[in-house]
């Protein structure tokens, strides 16, 4: 199982607002044991799905030059069941960005019929990444791999209309592979498509 | 500029909806980390909510000085020392310090940061900008 529980986003306005989609499928093992014979969403995975289109929409306010950690759920509500076939739809805004940290509001829906609503709060990692010689919590190149795969420099935009620019953050060295990078990722070559 | 009940409400406010507690639990007394169960990432929560509710900047270390508390010219095996102490009540005099410097062990401070301090923390906010 790939932990992606965002398929891809349809908006991104920079340090304000995106939106992004999960298609629910019977393919995915984790319905099968929740229910068992009555296949349905997870709320943990929704908030989580909640959580990684606000931390990407925050991290993005950070240059992403730094991954953000979901600091806190503050509030969770959910109403009603996602079965297989549905497409859920992740609404977040941002409340408070901050240098320390951030808050944002988000909400699930099912066509026009509000799922879930919740409080989120990002810490940054910071400095806090390097953990141990050069062992990181996260590299770059996963970074803009997810970003890829979702489609945020296909849809976002700053707030004035003008497209976000992959070349504008540092996540590209198309000059040396990153060096530091451990594990079995690390046979393979993340094009550095859109960084022109 | 509100009245001190005005700002005890909003106090209470930001403190139940950052913490999950209910509003007879949010006593003037009653200890964030103590009695409300704050844990370290629930200051900057209940920052924001304060910010926003007073419509204030609160700088990073302003209501809770942890440059302080880890800064070695300050504490001495664990405790704050009388240049620790000073600095604190320059930079907290929102906050009754008379218990924690009875006894100054680190992580006293944050336990015993009070309701009544964060109102006070507001008002002098208010007061200064």
């Amino acid at each position: 199982m790939r932990w992606f529980w965002i398929d891809r986003f349809t908006q991104f306005v920079s340090s304000q607002r995106a939106t992004a989609v999960k298609c629910v499928s019977l393919g995915e093992d984790h319905l099968h044991d929740h229910m068992p014979g009555f296949p349905i969403m997870p709320s943990s995975l929704v908030t989580e799905g909640l959580a990684q289109a606000g931390g990407l929409l925050v991290s993005e306010h950070y240059g992403f030059q730094e991954l953000v950690v979901l600091g806190k759920i503050s509030r969770t509500r959910f109403y009603g069941h996602v079965r297989p076939g549905q497409i859920l739809t992740y609404r977040i805004e941002t409340d408070t960005l901050r240098d320390d940290g951030a808050a944002v509001t988000a909400t699930a829906h099912v066509e026009d019929k509000l799922h879930a609503e919740a409080q989120l709060f990002f810490a940054r990692i910071g400095e806090a990444n390097q953990v141990s010689n050069d062992r990181q919590l996260f590299h770059k190149r996963d970074l803009l791999h997810w970003l890829s795969l979702v489609g945020v420099f296909e849809v976002g935009v700053h707030p004035d209309g003008s497209r976000l620019r992959l070349a504008d953050y540092p996540l590209v060295d198309c000059s040396r592979a990153d060096s530091s990078r451990e594990g079995p990722s690390n046979d393979k070559e993340i094009p550095c498509a859109g960084a022109s | 500029m509100p009245s001190q009940e005005e700002i005890f409400e909003k106090v209470r406010e930001a403190l139940v909806d950052a913490l999950g507690v209910d509003d007879d639990e949010v006593l003037s007394e009653a200890t964030l980390q103590g009695d409300l169960d704050a844990e370290s990432i629930d200051f900057l929560d209940i920052v924001f909510r304060l910010e926003k509710s007073f419509d204030i900047k609160i700088e990073r270390g302003e209501l809770f000085p942890e440059d302080i508390l880890t800064d070695a010219e300050y504490v001495q095996e664990g405790k704050v020392n009388e240049a620790g102490i000073a600095k604190l009540k320059e930079r907290m005099p929102f906050a009754d310090l008379s218990k924690f410097e009875a006894d100054p062990v680190v992580q006293n401070l944050g336990q015993q940061l009070t309701v009544q301090d964060m109102c006070r923390f507001v008002e002098h906010k208010l007061s200064t900008t």
